[in-house]
C-alpha cells in the first residue's frame, strides 16, 4: 500500500535524505498548484470485506489512471492514498483524521460499512473535506449526519431493499422470514424491504438476527424451517452472506423458499462458487454483464480488463470508480480541487460513468441511479458471467425517501 | 412461542450436537495438552487454522478430502513436535505463564505466517461431493456433512480412548499425568511422552480445523473466537479432564443452540454465562483435579 513520509523522525531522517534527492518535491512545504491531487482512500482490506476491498482498490486506480492520461487537472496529476480501515469506525476515523490533517488529501472516497462511513463522514465534514461513500447506508443521507461536503455515490439500503422487496414479494410470495446481520446495515435493509412490502400486505413471520462476522448459522435455520415463509431474506455482506447461503443450501432451505438478498455479490459468488448462490436472487448497483446494453459499462469493463490482467469489476469495486471519477471530473469541471466550488458543479452533475445516467440529488447529495435484479445462475468455475439481469429499476427519485422525510426542510 | 414444536427443539437439538462436536475435539487437545503437560496452550486455535488452510491447500492441489483428512493433521501434529521440543521443553518447571505467553505468541507468528502465505481475505471450501445435501433424520432435515461431523469427532474419541485405556504407552501417559516424577524413577522417558502428547494435542487441533473448514471456509482469525469458546468449554468440564472436555463440549454445543432458538443475540454470552454458573457451583469445574494450575 501506499506508505507515504508524514513526519521527520529520527529514524525516518536517512530515507528522508535519500527521496529528498530523488524527489525535489519535497520541499514544497505549501501545497502549490503543481502538486498532485491527493485522493484518500479507507477501505477495510483486512477482516470479512476484504476480498470487496480489494476490488475498491483496483477499480479506483482504474478512474485514477485514466484522469491522468487525459491530462489530470490543468496538469495537475491524481494520486490515491490507500488506508485499511480494518472495518472498525474508530480505525477508519483515524485514518481519515490523519489523511485529511496529515496527508492534506484534497477528496476522501471509500469505506464499505454502514457504520464505518458514518464515522469516516464526522471526520470529513468537520475538516470541510469533500467525501464520497462509497457503500450502502440510509442514516447518511439523514439532515443530522449529511453536510454540504458529503456525497452518496453507493446505493443505499431503502433504494435496494425497495426494489429487490418489490420484485420478489410479488413473484415469490408475500410469507417472509428475514435473517438479518446485526448492525446498521441490516436493520436498514429489513426496513427497506418491509417499507416496499408494506402496500403489498407481505407478513413478516420472522426477524433473526445474527452477530457480524458469525461464522455458523446452522443453530438459526431450523427455526426458520419450521416457519415454512415463502420467502427468506438474508441481509448481510461479504463473507457472512457465503457462509450462510452455503450452509442455507446444506440444510436444504431452497427446496421449500426462495432466497432473496438485497445485494447479491459478484466477488462473494466468484469465491463460494454456483452451489452455495445458485437461485439466489438480489439486487446490485453493478454487474459487468449490463455491458451488452450499456456503452459506458463496455467502455469501464474495456479499461478495467487492461489494466487488471482480463478481470473484471465487481459491483463495490465499479462504485469506487465512479465514486473517485466524479470528483476528478467535477475539479477538472471547476478548474479546481476547492470545495465551494466543487460541490456545485457535483450537484448540477449529470453522469453517465459506467451504468447509464445517474445525478447527485440536490437535498441529499445521494446518487439516483437503476437498481439492477440479478439472479445467479449455474455458471461453471472460471466463468465470471455468474448472474442473468432479470430486472432494472430505473432512476427514480419516487424510490428514494423524500427530502422531507430524511429531515431537510 | 409459536411454532415450536417437539420437532423443531429436536432438531436443535441435533444442530446442538454437531456444534458441539468440533469444541469437542478442539477441548480434548487442550485438555490432553494442559493435563500432561500443564501448558495452557494459546496456539491451539492457531494449529486449528493451519490444520484447516493446510487442507484446503491440499484440496486445491487435487488431493482428495479423505487423504486430506489424515494429512493435514498429520503434518501440523509434526509442526507440533519440533513447537514442543525447541520451544515449550526449556520452560518447563519455569512456571504455568511462560509457556503460556510462548504459544500466545507464537499464534501471532502462525496468523500472521497464513496471511502472508495465504491473503487477507480467505477461501471457501467445498464440502465433498458425497457428503453434500440434506437428510432426513426423523425430526426433519440435516446436512449430511454435519452427521459426518458428528460420526467423525465419536470415532477419534473412540480411537483416543482405547489409545489411553489398553496401550502400554497410554498407561504411561495417564501415569505420567499423575505423577510425572515416579514415572521418571521408574525410568520412563517422560520427555518423549510429553513430546508426543504435544503432538497429538495439535494434530487433533488440525483435524477439526480441516473438520470446519467445508462448514464455513477458511481464514487466519478463525481460531480466534473458537479458541476462547474451547477454553470455556475446557474450564467447564474441568482442566485436564478428557471427560469433562467432551460432555462440556456437547453441552455447550447445546446451549448455544438452544439459545439461538429463544433469544439468537444471546447466543454467544450464553456460553459465558454457563462458564460462570458452573464455576460458582463448582470452582473446579465438573471433573477438575484441584491445584493444576499452581
Amino acid at each position: 500500500m501506499t506508505e507515504r513520509i508524514t513526519g521527520v523522525t529520527r529514524r525516518r531522517a536517512a530515507a528522508m535524505a535519500g527521496a529528498a534527492l530523488a524527489s525535489p518535491f519535497l520541499f514544497h512545504i505549501a501545497r502549490a498548484q503543481t502538486a498532485n491531487i491527493k485522493v484518500g482512500f479507507p477501505v477495510p482490506l483486512t477482516g470479512p470485506y476484504g476480498a470487496e476491498a480489494q476490488d475498491q482498490v483496483r477499480a479506483a486506480q482504474v478512474a485514477i489512471a485514466e484522469f491522468n492520461e487525459t491530462g489530470g487537472l490543468k496538469g495537475r496529476q491524481a494520486e490515491l492514498l490507500v488506508r485499511d480501515d480494518k472495518l472498525n469506525p474508530g480505525e477508519a476515523a483515524t485514518r481519515a483524521l490523519e489523511l485529511c490533517e496529515t496527508d492534506k488529501v484534497d477528496f476522501v472516497v471509500g469505506s464499505l460499512s454502514a457504520s464505518v462511513q458514518l464515522a469516516v463522514n464526522n471526520v470529513t465534514k468537520a475538516r470541510k473535506v469533500l467525501y464520497n461513500s462509497i457503500s450502502q447506508s440510509d442514516a447518511i443521507n439523514e439532515a443530522k449526519d449529511f453536510s454540504p461536503y458529503t456525497f452518496h455515490e453507493a446505493l443505499n439500503p431503502h433504494m435496494t431493499g425497495g426494489a429487490v422487496g418489490r420484485y420478489a414479494f410479488a413473484k415469490y410470495g408475500k410469507k417472509v422470514a428475514f435473517l438479518t446481520a446485526d448492525y446498521a446495515y441490516g436493520y436498514e435493509m429489513v426496513r427497506g424491504f418491509q417499507a416496499a412490502g408494506k402496500p403489498m400486505g407481505v407478513q413478516t413471520l420472522i426477524d433473526v438476527r445474527h452477530p457480524l462476522g458469525a461464522t455458523d448459522f446452522s443453530t438459526l435455520l431450523p427455526r426458520i424451517q419450521a416457519l415454512r415463509p415463502e420467502v427468506l431474506v438474508i441481509s448481510n455482506f461479504g463473507r457472512d452472506q457465503q457462509i450462510a447461503l452455503k450452509q442455507a443450501t446444506d440444510f436444504g432451505l431452497k427446496k421449500s423458499m426462495k432466497i432473496v438478498v438485497p445485494i447479491l455479490l459478484y466477488t462473494g459468488r466468484i469465491a463460494a462458487g454456483a452451489q452455495a448462490f445458485d437461485g439466489v436472487v438480489g439486487g446490485t448497483s453493478y454487474y459487468w454483464g449490463i455491458e451488452k446494453t450499456i456503452p459506458s459499462a463496455k467502455a469501464f469493463n474495456d479499461r478495467f480488463r487492461k489494466m487488471h490482467n482480463g478481470r473484471v469489476p465487481s459491483d463495490y469495486g465499479s462504485l469506487a470508480y465512479a465514486g473517485v471519477k466524479t470528483f476528478l471530473m467535477a475539479s477538472r469541471q471547476a478548474g479546481t480541487t476547492d470545495p465551494q466550488a466543487v460541490i456545485p458543479v457535483m450537484e448540477a452533475l449529470k453522469y453517465d460513468d459506467y451504468k447509464g445516467p445517474e445525478y447527485y440529488r440536490k437535498c441529499d447529495h445521494q446518487a439516483v441511479q437503476s437498481v439492477f435484479i440479478i439472479e445467479s445462475k449455474n455458471a461453471p468455475a472460471g466463468d465470471p458471467d455468474v448472474f442473468n439481469v432479470i430486472a432494472t429499476d430505473a432512476p427514480n427519485e419516487v424510490n428514494l425517501r423524500s427530502c422531507e422525510e430524511l429531515g431537510f426542510k | 412461542m409459536a411454532g415450536l414444536t417437539l420437532q423443531l427443539l429436536g432438531l436443535q437439538l441435533f444442530t446442538g450436537v454437531a456444534l458441539g462436536a468440533l469444541y469437542v475435539l478442539l477441548a480434548v487437545g487442550l485438555s490432553l495438552i494442559f493435563g500432561m503437560l500443564t501448558v495452557v496452550n494459546f496456539a491451539h486455535g492457531a494449529f486449528y487454522m493451519l490444520g484447516a488452510y493446510v487442507g484446503m491447500w491440499l484440496l486445491m492441489h487435487g488431493v482428495n478430502f479423505w487423504l486430506a483428512l489424515a494429512l493435514a493433521p498429520l503434518a501440523v501434529g509434526l509442526l507440533g513436535l519440533a513447537v514442543e521440543r525447541t520451544l515449550i521443553r526449556p520452560l518447563y518447571g519455569r512456571g504455568i505463564d511462560y509457556p503460556l505467553l510462548l504459544t500466545f505468541g507464537l499464534s501471532y507468528i502462525i496468523v500472521e505466517g497464513v496471511r502472508v502465505v495465504f491473503g487477507n481475505t480467505g477461501y471457501p471450501v467445498d464440502t465433498p461431493e458425497i457428503l453434500q445435501g440434506a437428510v432426513n433424520i426423523g425430526v426433519g432435515y440435516f446436512p449430511l456433512y454435519r452427521l459426518f461431523v458428528i460420526a467423525a469427532t465419536a470415532v477419534i474419541l473412540l480411537a483416543l480412548w482405547l489409545f489411553l485405556e489398553r496401550t502400554s504407552f497410554g498407561l504411561i501417559v495417564r501415569a505420567g499425568a499423575r505423577d510425572p516424577q515416579i514415572v521418571r524413577i521408574l525410568g520412563v522417558d517422560v520427555a518423549r511422552v510429553w513430546l508426543i502428547v504435544f503432538g497429538l494435542g495439535t494434530a487433533l487441533a488440525a483435524l477439526a480445523g480441516v473438520l470446519a473448514a467445508p462448514l464455513q471456509g477458511v481464514i487466519p482469525e478463525m481460531g480466534g473466537p473458537i479458541l476462547a469458546e474451547a477454553f470455556v468449554v475446557t474450564v467447564v468440564g474441568g482442566m485436564g479432564s478428557l471427560v469433562g472436555a467432551v460432555l462440556a463440549g456437547l453441552l455447550v454445543g447445546v446451549v448455544v443452540s438452544m439459545t439461538s432458538l429463544f433469544a439468537p443475540e444471546m447466543s454467544r454470552v450464553a456460553i459465558f454465562a454457563l462458564m460462570a454458573v458452573v464455576l460458582l457451583i463448582k470452582p473446579q469445574g465438573f471433573f477438575g483435579r484441584a491445584g493444576l494450575m499452581s
